[in-house]
């Protein structure tokens, strides 16, 4: 039994636009993502995965088209206010503050959080963030703001098969603390080790969209992209 | 009791040099000396010294813009000229009212912010490059020394107060409080130099170890990071420019109080550079040591123009290529990193 909210996906993306240039990143494009779910975006250099994290994430305003989350537009609102609506990008590049000390900058990162649903201690919990690297500090940056939904780019981007498999696993561990997660991943071994839903894209747009099994059973896409490896 | 220790231990936190116990005897120290100088020394160097104390307000406000805030401007020397003039047309057609130094007093830094918080919300609103607003900054000091410079004849007043041209605004009244009045070589203005100087270095140090003084300094080092994590970074920079503003007004209230007087000049190039001097020369990433730079600078500048010339410009400027060249991180800041690498290798 399901109430309509719950039927609602939690983000829904209509019609979504956005050219540089000439060219068209983002070319109408539809997406709807449950609450709870795990899912990876992938596609060929320059099918608009990035530039769709900057609409979601509000760094980019769209040309056209609507997004929707949680039942609100929220396609005018500014980066900041989104983060506080519950959605959050993980940089892919680690960004944290290097000048200050890792509590520092969760002491920062958690600023604008009333009350905790213990996530942040549940990550440090599980990464035993010592300091050693900074890669850990960012996703727990991003977990500090208590997002319900959270973008990762490219999570495993320099890293080796065994961390990308040790990321792997904290992201369906993350994904079963009930946030929902969407993934711009290249690494076909991380999107395997996931095997949640897939969604590719191709030239700003949903090209195929299903389970791991459909699509890489699917021989459209592996023309277009998995065919390249 | 324990918010109080809370406090001093925040006043102590990182974000700025001098933590240690021996920082704050020595801290102790000098304020009592300050405070204690008025017994002893002559009117000649209390104002002197007034003199020199009152600009560090308008230094600290620097300081915290551009060293934590990570936002360079030369419009400190706008602020300072807004306040002082406006503080000038109050006090003066209100001079026979009770408070009426009061009254101007709260105008003119009222009046400061205002329009530093106007400014500050078409620029950081707007998203201007963080390079262009150092510019943007300059020609708002030139624009008001220009606007100010022709404002000469009767027609250029407000109430009985004549503008002056670029003669300036003379027969400023010093603040009066009851009967004490805090004149250019009184030792309550003296009192009061001091007073300004140390909570003002008190104070900020107390906002930047703040939650609030980590967030600037975490736009200062990443603007799109800190927006990610929710913050409103505009209005945050709106609020620093301004209290940097607020800060450089309460400096310019203060000199029109120490010298009843006030001219364009105070808002042209040269008054504008030298906040950005003097927060360089120090080392923009710590409060203390742009404290002790503004003092010597202005210590120094005025020693040098007392042997008469240009000299001074030429000297702050060739102090400034100097530091940028050889301490770009301050030459109190340098000297710090010095002693302590020293002291970490002395046996």
């Amino acid at each position: 039994m399901s109430s309509p909210v719950e039927r609602q996906p939690l983000l829904r993306v209509e019609g979504l636009t956005k050219a540089f240039g000439g060219i068209r990143a983002v070319d109408e494009l539809n997406l709807a993502v449950a609450a709870g779910e795990l899912r990876c975006l992938i596609g060929p250099n320059g099918a608009g995965k990035s530039t769709l994290f900057s609409l979601l994430s509000g760094i980019h305003q769209p040309d056209a088209g609507r997004i929707v989350f949680k039942g609100e537009d929220i396609t005018e609102l500014s980066p900041f206010r989104r983060v506080r609506k519950g959605i959050c990008l993980k940089f892919q590049t680690t960004r944290i503050y290097r000048g200050l000390m890792v509590g520092e900058n969760l002491t920062i990162a958690r600023g604008k959080v009333r009350g905790t649903n213990g996530r942040l201690e549940w990550a440090l919990g599980v990464l035993g963030l010592a300091g050693e690297t900074a890669r850990p500090a960012e996703i727990c940056l991003a977990l500090a703001t208590e997002p319900e939904l959270l973008l990762l780019d490219e999570p495993t981007a320099g890293m080796t098969p065994e961390e990308t498999a040790l990321t792997a696993d904290f992201v369906i561990k993350l994904s079963g603390q009930g946030i929902t997660i969407l993934v711009v991943e290249h690494d076909m071994a991380f999107v395997r080790h996931i095997a949640r839903g897939v969604t590719v894209l191709h030239y700003g747009r949903v090209f195929a969209d299903g389970t791991l099994e459909e699509i890489e059973a699917n021989h459209e896409v592996r023309r277009i992209y998995l065919g390249e490896q | 009791m324990r918010g109080l220790l809370g406090i001093f231990s925040r006043v102590g936190g990182r974000q700025d040099l001098g933590r240690g116990a021996a920082f704050w005897v020595a801290f102790a120290i000098v304020a009592l000396g300050l405070v204690a100088f008025p017994l002893f020394g002559s009117a000649f160097y209390l104002s002197n010294l007034a003199n020199f104390f009152v600009y560090v307000p308008m230094g600290l406000g620097l300081c915290l813009l551009w060293g934590y805030g990570g936002i360079l401007s030369f419009g400190q020397a706008a602020f300072f000229g807004i306040s002082g003039y406006v503080y000038g047309i109050v006090a003066q057609n209100l001079s026979l009212t009770p408070g009426a130094s009061l009254l101007g007093i709260a105008a003119a830094i009222l009046a400061t912010v205002i329009v530093a918080a106007l400014f500050g919300y078409f620029v950081f609103y707007g998203q201007v490059s963080a390079w262009i607003i150092p510019l943007l900054t300059l020609v708002l000091s030139l624009i008001l020394e220009t606007f100010m410079a022709q404002t000469a004849g009767y027609q250029w007043r407000i109430g009985h107060v004549l503008l002056g041209g670029y003669n300036g605004m003379t027969g400023i009244p010093s603040i009066q409080v009851g009967p004490l009045e805090f004149g250019g070589a009184s030792i309550a203005l003296y009192l009061l130099t001091v007073i300004a100087m140390l909570l003002g270095y008190l104070g900020l140090r107390l906002l930047v170890n703040s939650h609030f003084g980590y967030v600037v300094v975490g736009v200062r080092d990443d603007v799109e990071r800190t927006r990610m994590l929710g913050y409103n970074v505009a209005r945050m920079q709106v609020t620093v420019f301004a209290l940097a503003a607020g800060l450089a007004g309460l400096s310019g209230v203060l000199y029109v109080s120490w010298g009843n007087y006030i001219n364009p000049s105070s808002m042209g190039l040269y008054a504008a550079t030298l906040p950005v001097i003097w927060t360089a020369v120090g080392g923009r990433s710590s409060l203390i040591a742009v404290t002790l730079s503004t003092v010597a600078l202005k210590w120094l500048a005025d020693s040098l123009a007392v042997r008469g010339g240009e000299y001074a410009f030429l000297i702050m400027g060739a102090l400034l290529l100097a530091t940028m060249l050889f301490f770009p991180a301050g030459i109190v800041v340098s000297l710090n990193r010095l002693w302590r690498r020293a002291r970490r290798h002395a046996p």
